[in-house]
């Protein structure tokens, strides 16, 4: 009789989705108006550092502003905004080291220009020019990728090399809601998992995906939980959070470092503009009440009162940093006016490290044409 | 020299690259312990350590991301899709990214990787296991496609991918794995990539085929000669980049051209040879083009692979259509 019972328990269905998705309840350290609500968990973070990150994160708003502007003025191609996602972008992206190897998708950009790439090149790679990117051997990142999924499954494998060189580094990638649903992202997480590679997966859970909402994409009641698949840990993080996101990062990058294997961060997160500026309107599928509700999560609202009660920030900082960041920005348009038109000639160049046969008919022929426009 | 089998042959180029390079690997599904479903990788895994030849969970894309990785961090990936009908699993990896990456950095990244691949007809496999699938890679720009037919080419052209720096998709048919033996030379050899090989010299006409249906060819060599037909054998050996000018040096010379391929009609790279020379030889045609295909139709089930496969017959009668052409 007592067997039958247990036998019983075991296929309460209900009972068993519940008692997943408590296993992933989300973790924060500030709340919306900036109080901390998880004082244990306190990043270990000096003052001037704390700074930095909340300069950092202005830095990206100002960024996703100006290239609004510049992507409507047609002076920037593909643009993806990022307003919004500071604390995911930002706050994670903080806690790696410039040698960890990053893979962002396509929205992606301020984590990738923070990492090092010049912002002249993030504005050629919007652009759609090959100066964007053609990165240094030791600028540890790959361009943004446009296959969702894709990155995922890559920085699996080069965390395996990671692992299999013996560097004490870990890759990092990031994709979204939307992006969860793909295969090449389940298998990452998993080849990541049986090969016990240090790889730090983020999904950035803003909600939609273009104009899909999160809960078409799975029954899952979390993103995270998505990681039990690949029997690798998986935490879902306050997405507008910088501190939560920072020490979920660090503990992620500590564990992987120690050879435990990889971590699934998932970040909920809003995103304040369009999927897009290729066209995409969210009022077709949002609701201003869903974008007031998300305002009053901003980021930059929470860690600018929590270093503002610090005694750590003023006013007149902030607009004078503004500034600073504009003026950086006009620099970097200037300086991506200035890359060469590109040759077809050359792009013939760099498809093999020697030219076949047919290639080297066609460099002769493009060569040519060139030379006499 | 030793006599070795096709799959004898690549094993022993593989255990060269293992040896010669410490960063080339080889993982795939069941490749390690196991030796390869075909026992292509035998006793590579007990030789080099689990470090460079080990299994992967059973997933193609993973395995082409994986390879990517590898190569990001220096390697010198040799993954194994375990049938090239799986291909479509890890398409994203081979054509949208590893063939891509040096363009898309501006030269500044490559990736060195060989992907082997069994594949082709008249083994009775079961489904997608035997399709002729090599122009959905020939057709796309980064990368090469190497079809071997002869256990001397296969070691050869299997070293001369994995040292180079572009990627590469080595196709092995499974017919070829152990039909026959040919001398071997023991030790480092190479036949460089994109270079086709006069397997049968003539002047009537000029046979182009690959992979197993060069054994068709030179079988068809035979009956033609008897009816005083001398023709003359290309096996492309590389289907991308072709090598052009063997073909139309051949065409030019005979005259006449067939191109005998397994793939069906609307696949293969048949069409392109013939574009070729329609484009740069057609003033030396003395006949139409004459091509042996596949029909156009799915794989064939495997008892009917005898009426679907092309032969040595359909080869002699096309030939003999194309010389008599008036």
């Amino acid at each position: 009789m007592a067997q039958t019972k247990k036998a019983n328990k075991a296929l309460d269905f209900a009972a068993h989705l519940k008692a997943v998705e408590a296993l992933y309840p989300m973790f924060q350290i500030l709340d919306e108006t900036g109080k901390v609500v998880n004082k244990d968990m306190l990043p270990d973070l000096k003052d001037e550092e704390l700074v930095d990150l909340f300069e950092k994160m202005l830095w990206s708003r100002a960024l996703n502003d100006r290239s609004t502007t510049l992507a409507r003025q047609g002076r920037l191609g593909f643009f993806a905004p990022t307003a919004g996602q500071e604390a995911s972008q930002i706050a994670s992206h903080f806690a790696f080291d410039k040698n960890d190897i990053l893979f962002p998708g396509y929205r992606d950009i301020p984590q990738l220009v923070q990492h090092g790439l010049p912002l002249h090149k993030a504005f050629l790679w919007s652009r759609g020019h090959v100066e964007g990117n053609i990165y240094p051997e030791d600028f540890h990142a790959m361009p943004p990728q446009i296959i969702i999924g894709a990155q995922i499954i890559q920085a699996a494998g080069a965390g395996i090399g990671l692992k299999k060189r013996g560097k004490q580094q870990v890759a990092f990638t990031y994709t979204g809601d939307g992006g969860s649903s793909q295969g090449d992202t389940y298998e990452g997480f998993n080849y990541a998992g049986a090969f016990k590679a240090p790889v730090v997966f983020y999904i950035q859970n803003n909600g939609y995906a273009i104009s899909t909402p999160r809960h078409v994409q799975t029954a899952a009641p979390t993103l995270a939980q998505k990681a039990a698949a690949a029997g690798i840990p998986g935490v879902q993080v306050d997405g507008m959070d910088p501190l939560a996101v920072y020490v979920a990062s660090k503990a992620a990058r500590d564990w992987a470092i120690a050879g435990n294997g990889p971590v699934l961060i998932e970040t909920i997160t809003s995103r304040f503009g369009p999927h897009s500026l290729s066209g995409d309107d969210p009022k077709r599928y949002r609701d201003q009440a869903s974008f007031d509700e998300w305002d009053k999560k901003d980021p930059l609202i929470r860690m600018r009162n929590f270093l503002t009660e610090k005694g750590l920030w003023t006013e007149e900082k902030e607009v004078a940093l503004i500034e600073k960041y504009d003026e950086e920005i006009k620099e970097a348009v200037k300086l991506a006016d200035q890359a060469p038109k590109q040759k077809v000639s050359d792009f013939l160049k760099t498809m093999f490290e020697e030219p076949t046969n047919v290639i080297a008919e066609q460099i002769e022929f493009f060569e040519k044409k060139e030379g006499n426009k | 020299m030793a006599q070795l089998t096709m799959i004898q042959a690549i094993t022993e180029a593989l255990d060269i690259a293992l040896e010669r390079d410490e960063n080339t690997l080889i993982f795939g599904e069941d490749v390690g312990k196991n030796g390869g479903v075909f026992r292509a990788t035998e006793g590579l895994q007990e030789k080099h350590g689990e470090d460079r030849v080990f299994d992967t969970p059973l997933a193609e894309s993973g395995i082409g991301g994986l390879a990517i990785g590898l190569a990001l961090e220096k390697f010198r990936p040799i993954p194994e899709i375990q049938f090239f009908g799986f291909i479509f699993e890890v398409m994203d990896s081979v054509v949208a990214q590893m063939a891509r990456t040096r363009y898309r950095m501006g030269g500044t990244r490559q990736m060195p990787i060989t992907i082997r691949s069994p594949f082709g007809g008249g083994v009775h496999t079961p489904e997608l296991h035997s399709d002729n699938l090599e122009s959905l890679i020939a057709h796309s720009p980064g990368i090469k496609v190497v079809i071997p037919s002869n256990p001397y080419d296969a070691k050869g052209l299997l070293l001369a991918a994995i040292e180079d720096n572009d990627p590469v998709v080595y196709l092995e048919h499974m017919k070829l794995y152990r039909s026959f033996r040919d001398e071997v030379p023991e030790g480092y050899y190479t036949i460089p990539l994109g270079k086709a090989n006069v397997v049968n010299e003539g002047n009537d006409v000029t046979i182009v085929t690959y992979g197993y249906m060069v054994r068709e060819a030179i079988k068809a060599v035979d009956v033609l000669a008897k009816e005083g037909i001398s023709a003359e054998v290309i096996d492309l050996r590389t289907v991308s980049p072709l090598d052009i000018e063997t073909i139309v040096a051949s065409v030019t010379k005979t005259g006449r051209l067939v191109v005998v391929q397994e793939a069906q009609r609307q696949a293969g790279v048949g069409a392109t040879v013939m574009a070729e020379i329609a484009e740069r030889a057609i003033l030396s045609l003395t006949a139409p083009i004459g091509r042996v295909a596949a029909p156009d139709t799915i794989f064939p089930f495997g008892l009917a692979e005898g009426d679907w496969l092309p032969s040595v017959t359909d080869v002699v009668e096309k030939v003999r259509e194309t010389v008599n052409f008036d």
